[in-house]
Protein backbone atom coordinates (compact mmCIF):
# COMPACT_ATOMS: atom_id res chain seq x y z
CA UNK A 1 0.00 0.00 0.00
CA UNK A 2 1.50 3.52 -0.79
CA UNK A 3 0.47 4.37 2.66
CA UNK A 4 3.59 2.36 3.70
CA UNK A 5 6.19 3.22 0.99
CA UNK A 6 9.71 4.08 2.96
CA UNK A 7 9.50 8.06 2.74
CA UNK A 8 12.87 9.32 1.15
CA UNK A 9 12.39 12.63 2.85
CA UNK A 10 11.49 13.67 6.62
CA UNK A 11 10.02 16.59 5.57
CA UNK A 12 10.62 17.35 2.17
CA UNK A 13 13.17 17.75 -0.58
CA UNK A 14 13.59 21.53 0.21
CA UNK A 15 13.26 22.00 4.12
CA UNK A 16 15.52 18.96 4.72
CA UNK A 17 18.75 20.36 3.86
CA UNK A 18 17.82 23.26 5.39
CA UNK A 19 17.21 21.77 9.04
CA UNK A 20 20.19 19.39 8.01
CA UNK A 21 21.77 23.15 7.46
CA UNK A 22 20.30 24.72 10.83
CA UNK A 23 21.75 20.99 12.83
CA UNK A 24 25.19 21.22 11.31
CA UNK A 25 25.44 24.94 12.44
CA UNK A 26 24.61 24.37 15.52
CA UNK A 27 26.77 21.71 16.06
CA UNK A 28 29.72 24.16 14.48
CA UNK A 29 28.81 26.36 17.30
CA UNK A 30 28.69 24.39 20.23
CA UNK A 31 31.79 22.84 19.05
CA UNK A 32 33.85 26.88 19.12
CA UNK A 33 32.87 26.72 22.44
CA UNK A 34 33.85 23.33 23.77
CA UNK A 35 37.04 24.27 21.96
CA UNK A 36 37.80 27.74 23.04
CA UNK A 37 38.19 27.04 26.59
CA UNK A 38 40.52 23.33 25.79
CA UNK A 39 43.99 23.69 26.07
CA UNK A 40 46.92 24.25 23.77
CA UNK A 41 45.18 28.13 23.38
CA UNK A 42 46.88 29.69 20.45
CA UNK A 43 47.34 33.20 21.44
CA UNK A 44 50.14 34.28 19.03
CA UNK A 45 47.65 33.53 16.02
CA UNK A 46 44.60 35.22 17.80
CA UNK A 47 46.75 37.96 18.03
CA UNK A 48 47.69 38.03 14.42
CA UNK A 49 43.97 37.50 13.08
CA UNK A 50 42.76 40.59 15.08
CA UNK A 51 45.57 42.55 13.17
CA UNK A 52 44.85 40.97 10.50
CA UNK A 53 40.84 41.88 10.95
CA UNK A 54 41.59 45.21 11.97
CA UNK A 55 43.71 46.68 9.45
CA UNK A 56 42.27 44.70 6.69
CA UNK A 57 38.74 46.98 7.81
CA UNK A 58 40.74 50.19 9.33
CA UNK A 59 40.65 52.76 6.15
CA UNK A 60 37.29 51.56 5.15
CA UNK A 61 35.74 51.97 8.35
CA UNK A 62 37.31 55.42 8.83
CA UNK A 63 35.59 57.01 5.59
CA UNK A 64 32.73 55.59 6.05
CA UNK A 65 32.47 56.70 9.42
CA UNK A 66 33.47 59.95 8.50
CA UNK A 67 31.15 60.09 5.56
CA UNK A 68 27.99 58.89 7.64
CA UNK A 69 28.75 61.70 10.07
CA UNK A 70 28.81 64.21 7.79
CA UNK A 71 25.68 62.78 5.86
CA UNK A 72 23.62 62.12 9.08
CA UNK A 73 24.32 65.76 10.22
CA UNK A 74 23.51 67.22 6.88
CA UNK A 75 19.85 65.41 6.86
CA UNK A 76 19.43 65.82 10.09
CA UNK A 77 20.13 69.71 10.60
CA UNK A 78 16.47 70.76 8.59
CA UNK A 79 14.16 69.07 10.30
CA UNK A 80 15.58 70.13 13.68
CA UNK A 81 15.94 73.82 12.65
CA UNK A 82 12.10 73.48 11.77
CA UNK A 83 11.15 73.17 15.67
CA UNK A 84 14.26 75.78 16.43
CA UNK A 85 15.97 72.70 18.15
CA UNK A 86 19.65 72.74 16.39
CA UNK A 87 21.57 72.48 19.65
CA UNK A 88 19.96 69.48 19.98
CA UNK A 89 21.79 68.12 16.90
CA UNK A 90 24.94 66.84 18.46
CA UNK A 91 23.02 65.03 21.40
CA UNK A 92 20.60 63.03 18.17
CA UNK A 93 23.93 62.04 16.19
CA UNK A 94 25.88 60.94 19.13
CA UNK A 95 22.45 58.61 20.43
CA UNK A 96 22.43 57.64 16.66
CA UNK A 97 25.94 56.76 16.26
CA UNK A 98 26.42 55.09 19.23
CA UNK A 99 23.59 53.26 19.58
CA UNK A 100 23.09 51.66 16.34
CA UNK A 101 24.59 53.33 13.43
CA UNK A 102 28.79 53.21 14.51
CA UNK A 103 28.35 49.51 15.24
CA UNK A 104 25.98 48.54 12.89
CA UNK A 105 27.91 50.06 9.78
CA UNK A 106 31.49 48.59 11.68
CA UNK A 107 29.90 45.13 11.67
CA UNK A 108 28.11 45.93 7.67
CA UNK A 109 31.87 46.52 6.71
CA UNK A 110 33.66 43.68 8.31
CA UNK A 111 30.67 41.14 7.17
CA UNK A 112 32.01 42.48 3.22
CA UNK A 113 35.72 42.34 4.10
CA UNK A 114 36.61 40.21 6.77
CA UNK A 115 33.15 37.44 6.46
CA UNK A 116 34.29 36.89 2.90
CA UNK A 117 37.79 36.80 3.62
CA UNK A 118 37.54 33.95 6.10
CA UNK A 119 35.07 31.91 3.93
CA UNK A 120 37.46 32.43 1.02
CA UNK A 121 40.79 31.35 2.49
CA UNK A 122 39.16 28.40 4.71
CA UNK A 123 37.13 27.51 1.84
CA UNK A 124 40.08 27.30 -0.16
CA UNK A 125 42.41 25.79 2.39
CA UNK A 126 39.08 22.90 2.27
CA UNK A 127 39.28 22.15 -1.36
CA UNK A 128 42.71 21.93 -1.57
CA UNK A 129 43.24 19.50 1.61
CA UNK A 130 45.24 21.92 3.71
CA UNK A 131 42.66 21.21 6.37
CA UNK A 132 42.91 17.46 6.18
CA UNK A 133 47.14 18.15 6.35
CA UNK A 134 46.78 19.66 9.17
CA UNK A 135 44.87 17.05 10.26
CA UNK A 136 47.06 14.78 9.57
CA UNK A 137 49.75 16.48 11.33
CA UNK A 138 48.06 16.30 14.55
CA UNK A 139 46.97 19.58 14.59
CA UNK A 140 43.32 20.61 15.50
CA UNK A 141 42.26 22.45 12.35
CA UNK A 142 39.56 23.50 14.03
CA UNK A 143 41.37 24.92 17.23
CA UNK A 144 43.74 26.58 15.24
CA UNK A 145 41.87 27.98 12.49
CA UNK A 146 38.16 28.66 13.32
CA UNK A 147 38.70 29.25 17.26
CA UNK A 148 41.28 32.10 16.83
CA UNK A 149 39.43 33.92 13.49
CA UNK A 150 36.30 33.53 15.95
CA UNK A 151 37.96 35.31 18.49
CA UNK A 152 39.91 37.70 16.42
CA UNK A 153 36.68 39.13 15.19
CA UNK A 154 34.67 38.92 18.26
CA UNK A 155 37.36 41.01 20.68
CA UNK A 156 38.04 43.53 17.58
CA UNK A 157 34.76 44.41 16.44
CA UNK A 158 33.53 46.63 19.90
CA UNK A 159 36.99 47.84 19.31
CA UNK A 160 36.02 49.27 15.91
CA UNK A 161 32.65 50.07 16.26
CA UNK A 162 33.80 52.55 18.98
CA UNK A 163 36.37 54.01 16.85
CA UNK A 164 33.78 54.30 14.00
CA UNK A 165 31.36 55.97 16.65
CA UNK A 166 34.05 58.58 17.11
CA UNK A 167 34.88 59.02 13.77
CA UNK A 168 31.58 59.47 12.82
CA UNK A 169 31.49 62.06 15.64
CA UNK A 170 34.20 63.88 13.98
CA UNK A 171 32.61 63.77 10.56
CA UNK A 172 29.87 65.35 12.01
CA UNK A 173 31.87 68.12 14.34
CA UNK A 174 33.44 68.99 10.67
CA UNK A 175 29.67 69.52 9.61
CA UNK A 176 28.48 71.65 12.35
CA UNK A 177 32.03 73.39 12.13
CA UNK A 178 31.19 74.76 8.83
CA UNK A 179 27.81 76.41 9.81
CA UNK A 180 28.67 77.38 13.32
CA UNK A 181 31.44 78.25 15.49
CA UNK A 182 31.66 75.06 18.11
CA UNK A 183 34.75 73.51 19.22
CA UNK A 184 35.89 69.87 19.23
CA UNK A 185 35.78 69.48 23.28
CA UNK A 186 32.24 71.17 23.35
CA UNK A 187 30.88 69.32 20.50
CA UNK A 188 31.67 65.84 22.03
CA UNK A 189 31.10 66.95 25.51
CA UNK A 190 27.70 68.02 24.35
CA UNK A 191 26.96 64.39 21.98
CA UNK A 192 28.21 62.57 25.17
CA UNK A 193 25.87 64.35 27.43
CA UNK A 194 22.84 62.05 25.87
CA UNK A 195 24.81 58.97 26.12
CA UNK A 196 23.94 56.55 29.30
CA UNK A 197 26.49 53.59 29.79
CA UNK A 198 23.65 51.57 28.97
CA UNK A 199 23.76 53.04 25.51
CA UNK A 200 27.53 52.28 25.56
CA UNK A 201 26.96 48.99 27.00
CA UNK A 202 24.40 48.34 24.32
CA UNK A 203 26.57 49.23 21.52
CA UNK A 204 29.61 47.25 22.97
CA UNK A 205 27.63 44.18 23.36
CA UNK A 206 26.03 44.24 19.91
CA UNK A 207 29.60 44.77 18.37
CA UNK A 208 30.82 41.71 20.09
CA UNK A 209 27.91 39.87 19.14
CA UNK A 210 28.13 40.78 15.38
CA UNK A 211 31.78 40.13 15.65
CA UNK A 212 31.21 36.54 16.82
CA UNK A 213 28.46 36.21 13.86
CA UNK A 214 30.88 36.95 11.26
CA UNK A 215 33.30 35.12 12.80
CA UNK A 216 31.55 31.87 12.97
CA UNK A 217 28.94 31.89 9.84
CA UNK A 218 32.76 32.67 7.71
CA UNK A 219 34.31 30.04 9.84
CA UNK A 220 31.31 27.86 9.20
CA UNK A 221 31.15 28.32 5.39
CA UNK A 222 34.44 28.31 4.78
CA UNK A 223 35.43 24.89 6.40
CA UNK A 224 32.08 23.31 4.70
CA UNK A 225 33.15 24.14 1.12
CA UNK A 226 33.03 21.73 -1.50
CA UNK A 227 32.93 21.23 -5.04
CA UNK A 228 36.62 22.88 -6.03
CA UNK A 229 36.99 26.62 -6.71
CA UNK A 230 33.15 26.97 -7.52
CA UNK A 231 32.46 26.37 -3.88
CA UNK A 232 35.06 29.09 -2.43
CA UNK A 233 33.44 31.38 -4.21
CA UNK A 234 30.02 30.34 -3.15
CA UNK A 235 31.15 29.58 0.59
CA UNK A 236 32.75 33.16 0.19
CA UNK A 237 29.52 34.82 -0.97
CA UNK A 238 26.86 32.65 1.56
CA UNK A 239 29.37 33.92 4.78
CA UNK A 240 28.67 37.62 3.57
CA UNK A 241 25.03 37.55 2.94
CA UNK A 242 24.08 34.86 6.00
CA UNK A 243 26.37 37.32 8.23
CA UNK A 244 24.19 40.15 6.91
CA UNK A 245 21.23 38.81 7.55
CA UNK A 246 21.93 37.91 10.74
CA UNK A 247 23.37 40.88 11.88
CA UNK A 248 19.81 42.57 10.93
CA UNK A 249 18.11 39.78 12.78
CA UNK A 250 19.77 40.25 15.70
CA UNK A 251 20.11 44.11 15.71
CA UNK A 252 16.64 43.73 16.15
CA UNK A 253 16.51 42.07 18.66
CA UNK A 254 19.12 43.69 20.37
CA UNK A 255 16.90 47.13 20.21
CA UNK A 256 14.06 45.14 21.62
CA UNK A 257 15.99 43.81 24.65
CA UNK A 258 17.91 47.33 25.27
CA UNK A 259 14.59 49.56 24.99
CA UNK A 260 12.69 46.84 27.10
CA UNK A 261 15.89 47.48 29.59
CA UNK A 262 16.04 51.06 29.32
CA UNK A 263 12.24 51.61 30.09
CA UNK A 264 11.49 49.09 32.37
CA UNK B 1 33.67 -12.10 -6.70
CA UNK B 2 35.79 -13.86 -4.59
CA UNK B 3 37.42 -11.55 -2.06
CA UNK B 4 41.22 -12.10 -1.68
CA UNK B 5 42.89 -11.50 1.24
CA UNK B 6 46.60 -9.56 0.66
CA UNK B 7 49.12 -12.21 0.66
CA UNK B 8 52.45 -12.32 1.74
CA UNK B 9 55.26 -14.28 2.16
CA UNK B 10 56.73 -11.62 5.32
CA UNK B 11 56.30 -13.24 8.75
CA UNK B 12 57.41 -9.56 10.04
CA UNK B 13 55.05 -7.49 12.63
CA UNK B 14 51.92 -6.41 10.77
CA UNK B 15 52.05 -2.45 11.17
CA UNK B 16 48.78 -2.07 9.80
CA UNK B 17 45.84 -4.53 9.78
CA UNK B 18 42.48 -4.01 7.72
CA UNK B 19 40.08 -6.99 7.69
CA UNK B 20 36.02 -6.74 6.21
CA UNK B 21 36.72 -3.05 5.51
CA UNK B 22 33.60 -1.52 4.03
CA UNK B 23 33.14 2.30 2.88
CA UNK B 24 30.17 3.75 1.43
CA UNK B 25 29.33 7.90 -0.16
CA UNK B 26 25.10 7.73 0.40
CA UNK B 27 23.98 5.13 -2.26
CA UNK B 28 28.01 4.04 -3.52
CA UNK B 29 29.64 1.42 -2.05
CA UNK B 30 33.08 2.69 -2.63
CA UNK B 31 34.92 -0.39 -0.67
CA UNK B 32 33.41 -4.08 -0.40
CA UNK B 33 35.33 -5.96 2.40
CA UNK B 34 38.94 -5.42 1.73
CA UNK B 35 41.44 -7.30 3.84
CA UNK B 36 45.02 -5.79 4.48
CA UNK B 37 48.30 -6.13 5.63
CA UNK B 38 51.27 -3.45 5.66
CA UNK B 39 54.89 -5.32 7.16
CA UNK B 40 57.24 -2.94 8.61
CA UNK B 41 59.66 -2.52 6.24
CA UNK B 42 57.77 -2.87 3.16
CA UNK B 43 56.53 -0.74 0.31
CA UNK B 44 52.91 -1.79 -1.21
CA UNK B 45 51.55 -0.22 -3.94
CA UNK B 46 47.93 -0.10 -4.23
CA UNK B 47 47.09 0.33 -8.28
CA UNK B 48 44.09 0.67 -9.49
CA UNK B 49 41.76 3.29 -11.95
CA UNK B 50 40.41 6.86 -10.65
CA UNK B 51 37.47 6.11 -8.26
CA UNK B 52 38.00 2.75 -7.28
CA UNK B 53 38.65 3.58 -3.39
CA UNK B 54 42.20 3.98 -3.23
CA UNK B 55 42.55 7.24 -2.01
CA UNK B 56 39.59 6.53 0.65
CA UNK B 57 41.55 3.64 1.81
CA UNK B 58 44.39 5.47 3.16
CA UNK B 59 42.46 8.14 4.61
CA UNK B 60 41.01 5.29 6.29
CA UNK B 61 44.19 4.18 7.57
CA UNK B 62 44.89 7.62 8.98
CA UNK B 63 41.51 8.37 10.49
CA UNK B 64 40.38 11.09 8.00
CA UNK B 65 37.23 9.05 7.12
CA UNK B 66 35.17 6.72 9.76
CA UNK B 67 34.62 3.27 8.22
CA UNK B 68 31.37 1.62 7.71
CA UNK B 69 32.22 -1.84 9.21
CA UNK B 70 35.32 -3.37 9.59
CA UNK B 71 38.48 -3.38 11.50
CA UNK B 72 41.50 -1.10 11.35
CA UNK B 73 44.46 -1.44 13.15
CA UNK B 74 47.36 0.59 12.68
CA UNK B 75 50.74 0.56 14.72
CA UNK B 76 48.26 -1.81 17.35
CA UNK B 77 45.92 1.07 17.53
CA UNK B 78 42.16 0.77 16.47
CA UNK B 79 41.83 3.79 14.58
CA UNK B 80 38.02 4.01 14.05
CA UNK B 81 37.70 4.26 17.51
CA UNK B 82 40.27 6.34 19.07
CA UNK B 83 39.86 9.29 21.22
CA UNK B 84 41.33 12.86 19.51
CA UNK B 85 44.22 12.85 21.23
CA UNK B 86 45.15 9.49 21.10
CA UNK B 87 44.45 9.46 17.21
CA UNK B 88 46.64 12.60 17.44
CA UNK B 89 49.68 10.65 18.65
CA UNK B 90 48.83 8.09 16.51
CA UNK B 91 49.07 10.49 13.31
CA UNK B 92 52.74 11.52 14.68
CA UNK B 93 53.95 8.28 13.55
CA UNK B 94 51.80 8.22 10.33
CA UNK B 95 53.39 10.59 6.97
CA UNK B 96 50.90 10.98 5.12
CA UNK B 97 51.56 12.94 1.06
CA UNK B 98 48.58 14.22 -0.41
CA UNK B 99 48.12 14.15 -4.30
CA UNK B 100 48.33 18.27 -4.61
CA UNK B 101 51.02 18.43 -2.05
CA UNK B 102 48.58 20.15 0.12
CA UNK B 103 51.50 22.84 1.42
CA UNK B 104 49.94 25.99 3.43
CA UNK B 105 49.83 28.93 0.67
CA UNK B 106 50.27 31.62 3.06
CA UNK B 107 53.63 30.20 4.52
CA UNK B 108 56.89 29.70 2.98
CA UNK B 109 58.53 26.47 2.70
CA UNK B 110 60.45 27.06 6.23
CA UNK B 111 56.82 27.64 7.58
CA UNK B 112 55.68 25.13 6.27
CA UNK B 113 57.63 22.47 7.63
CA UNK B 114 58.57 23.94 10.64
CA UNK B 115 54.41 23.97 11.57
CA UNK B 116 53.86 20.75 12.57
CA UNK B 117 57.26 20.61 14.58
CA UNK B 118 56.64 23.58 16.51
CA UNK B 119 52.79 22.64 17.09
CA UNK B 120 53.84 18.73 17.94
CA UNK B 121 57.25 19.77 20.09
CA UNK B 122 56.94 22.31 22.12
CA UNK B 123 60.39 22.19 23.66
CA UNK B 124 62.56 22.66 20.70
CA UNK B 125 64.21 25.75 20.47
CA UNK B 126 64.44 27.79 17.30
CA UNK B 127 68.18 26.25 16.16
CA UNK B 128 66.54 22.60 16.82
CA UNK B 129 63.61 23.66 14.35
CA UNK B 130 66.15 25.51 11.49
CA UNK B 131 68.43 22.15 11.82
CA UNK B 132 65.17 19.24 11.71
CA UNK B 133 63.95 22.22 8.26
CA UNK B 134 67.23 21.94 6.94
CA UNK B 135 67.64 18.55 7.43
CA UNK B 136 64.83 16.98 5.45
CA UNK B 137 65.30 19.71 2.87
CA UNK B 138 68.67 17.97 2.09
CA UNK B 139 66.96 15.26 2.28
CA UNK B 140 64.42 15.48 -0.60
CA UNK B 141 67.63 17.92 -2.13
CA UNK B 142 65.40 20.90 -1.80
CA UNK B 143 67.57 23.09 0.78
CA UNK B 144 68.15 26.42 -1.40
CA UNK B 145 63.98 26.83 -1.36
CA UNK B 146 64.02 27.31 2.28
CA UNK B 147 62.72 30.98 1.62
CA UNK B 148 60.47 30.35 -1.49
CA UNK B 149 56.69 30.16 -1.20
CA UNK B 150 54.76 26.92 -2.49
CA UNK B 151 53.12 29.28 -5.03
CA UNK B 152 56.78 29.60 -6.82
CA UNK B 153 57.63 25.86 -6.74
CA UNK B 154 57.51 23.09 -9.86
CA UNK B 155 54.73 20.44 -9.15
CA UNK B 156 57.71 18.11 -8.28
CA UNK B 157 59.14 20.20 -6.20
CA UNK B 158 55.71 20.58 -4.11
CA UNK B 159 55.73 16.62 -4.10
CA UNK B 160 59.19 16.75 -2.38
CA UNK B 161 58.36 19.23 -0.18
CA UNK B 162 54.98 17.66 0.92
CA UNK B 163 56.87 14.88 1.31
CA UNK B 164 59.61 16.39 3.29
CA UNK B 165 57.01 18.04 6.13
CA UNK B 166 55.88 14.52 6.20
CA UNK B 167 59.29 13.54 6.89
CA UNK B 168 59.86 16.34 10.11
CA UNK B 169 57.92 14.25 12.11
CA UNK B 170 59.79 11.14 11.78
CA UNK B 171 57.04 9.15 10.85
CA UNK B 172 57.37 4.86 10.86
CA UNK B 173 54.29 4.65 8.38
CA UNK B 174 54.17 6.84 4.55
CA UNK B 175 51.38 7.23 3.00
CA UNK B 176 51.46 8.36 -0.32
CA UNK B 177 48.71 9.77 -2.21
CA UNK B 178 49.46 9.46 -6.48
CA UNK B 179 52.91 10.60 -6.00
CA UNK B 180 53.82 10.89 -9.70
CA UNK B 181 50.03 12.00 -10.71
CA UNK B 182 50.91 15.29 -12.57
CA UNK B 183 54.13 15.08 -13.15
CA UNK B 184 56.28 14.69 -16.38
CA UNK B 185 58.13 11.61 -16.39
CA UNK B 186 61.78 12.38 -16.01
CA UNK B 187 60.29 14.14 -12.47
CA UNK B 188 57.88 10.98 -11.79
CA UNK B 189 61.61 8.98 -11.81
CA UNK B 190 63.08 11.37 -9.51
CA UNK B 191 60.07 11.51 -6.46
CA UNK B 192 59.84 7.57 -7.36
CA UNK B 193 63.47 7.61 -6.17
CA UNK B 194 62.80 9.88 -3.26
CA UNK B 195 60.21 7.33 -2.13
CA UNK B 196 62.90 4.27 -1.95
CA UNK B 197 65.52 6.57 -0.78
CA UNK B 198 63.37 7.46 2.33
CA UNK B 199 62.12 3.98 3.25
CA UNK B 200 65.84 3.10 3.10
CA UNK B 201 67.14 6.20 5.23
CA UNK B 202 63.81 6.42 7.53
CA UNK B 203 63.55 2.93 7.88
CA UNK B 204 59.81 3.29 7.06
CA UNK B 205 56.89 1.08 5.87
CA UNK B 206 54.67 2.79 3.10
CA UNK B 207 51.49 2.12 0.93
CA UNK B 208 51.68 4.09 -2.43
CA UNK B 209 48.54 5.34 -3.86
CA UNK B 210 48.81 5.19 -7.57
CA UNK B 211 47.68 4.57 -10.98
CA UNK B 212 51.07 5.23 -12.36
CA UNK B 213 52.61 1.51 -13.83
CA UNK B 214 56.28 2.62 -13.54
CA UNK B 215 55.47 3.89 -9.69
CA UNK B 216 53.59 0.71 -8.85
CA UNK B 217 56.49 -1.17 -10.12
CA UNK B 218 59.76 0.92 -8.97
CA UNK B 219 58.46 1.41 -5.33
CA UNK B 220 56.26 -2.02 -4.31
CA UNK B 221 57.39 -4.70 -2.85
CA UNK B 222 54.27 -6.20 -3.18
CA UNK B 223 51.51 -5.07 -5.49
CA UNK B 224 47.87 -4.40 -4.57
CA UNK B 225 45.35 -4.50 -7.48
CA UNK B 226 42.30 -2.73 -6.57
CA UNK B 227 39.02 -2.41 -8.93
CA UNK B 228 35.76 -1.46 -7.96
CA UNK B 229 35.72 -1.54 -4.07
CA UNK B 230 38.08 -5.03 -3.90
CA UNK B 231 41.49 -6.66 -4.33
CA UNK B 232 41.41 -8.48 -7.05
CA UNK B 233 44.99 -9.56 -7.13
CA UNK B 234 47.96 -9.50 -4.83
CA UNK B 235 51.67 -10.41 -5.27
CA UNK B 236 54.60 -9.39 -7.07
CA UNK B 237 54.69 -6.93 -9.95
CA UNK B 238 55.08 -9.63 -12.40
CA UNK B 239 52.90 -11.85 -10.56
CA UNK B 240 50.05 -9.00 -10.81
CA UNK B 241 50.69 -8.60 -14.34
CA UNK B 242 50.53 -12.08 -15.19
CA UNK B 243 46.96 -12.19 -14.38
CA UNK B 244 44.14 -13.82 -15.76
CA UNK B 245 41.49 -11.35 -14.52
CA UNK B 246 39.71 -9.54 -17.37
CA UNK B 247 39.80 -6.59 -15.35
CA UNK B 248 43.17 -6.44 -14.63
CA UNK B 249 44.31 -7.12 -18.03
CA UNK B 250 42.15 -4.54 -19.01
CA UNK B 251 43.75 -2.26 -16.77
CA UNK B 252 47.13 -2.93 -17.64
CA UNK B 253 46.76 -2.91 -21.35
CA UNK B 254 45.00 0.43 -20.97
CA UNK B 255 47.87 1.96 -19.41
CA UNK B 256 50.04 0.68 -21.81
CA UNK B 257 48.35 1.88 -24.76
CA UNK B 258 48.22 5.55 -23.10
Amino acid sequence: MAIFRSRKYIFSKGLDPFFSGVQSAYSFTALFFKEAFKRPFHFREVLNQSFEVGLKSLPLITLTGFIIGIVFTKQSRPSLEDFGATSWLPSLIGIAIVRALGPLVTALICAGKVGSSIGAELGSMKVTEQIDAMEVSAINPFKYLVVTRVLATTITLPVLAMYCSFVGLYGSYVNVHSEEAVSLVTYYQSAFSSISFLDIFTSVSKATIYGFTIGIVGSYKGFNATQGTRGVGKAANQAVVLSMFLIFLEELIIVQVANWIRYF
Amino acid sequence: MEKLKLHTNNTGEAVISISGLYKSFDDLQVLKGIDFSLFKGENVAVLGKSGSGKSVLIKIIVGLLKPDKGEVLVLGEHVDILERKALDALRLRIGFSFQNSALYDSMNVFQNLAFPLTMNRNNLSKPDVTNAVEEVLEAVGLKDKINVLPSDLSGGQRKRIGIARTLILNPEIMLYDEPTSGLDPVTSAEIIELINEVQQKYNTSSVIITHDLTCAKNTGNRIAMLLEGSFLKVGTFAEVFASDNEQIKGFFNYNFIQ
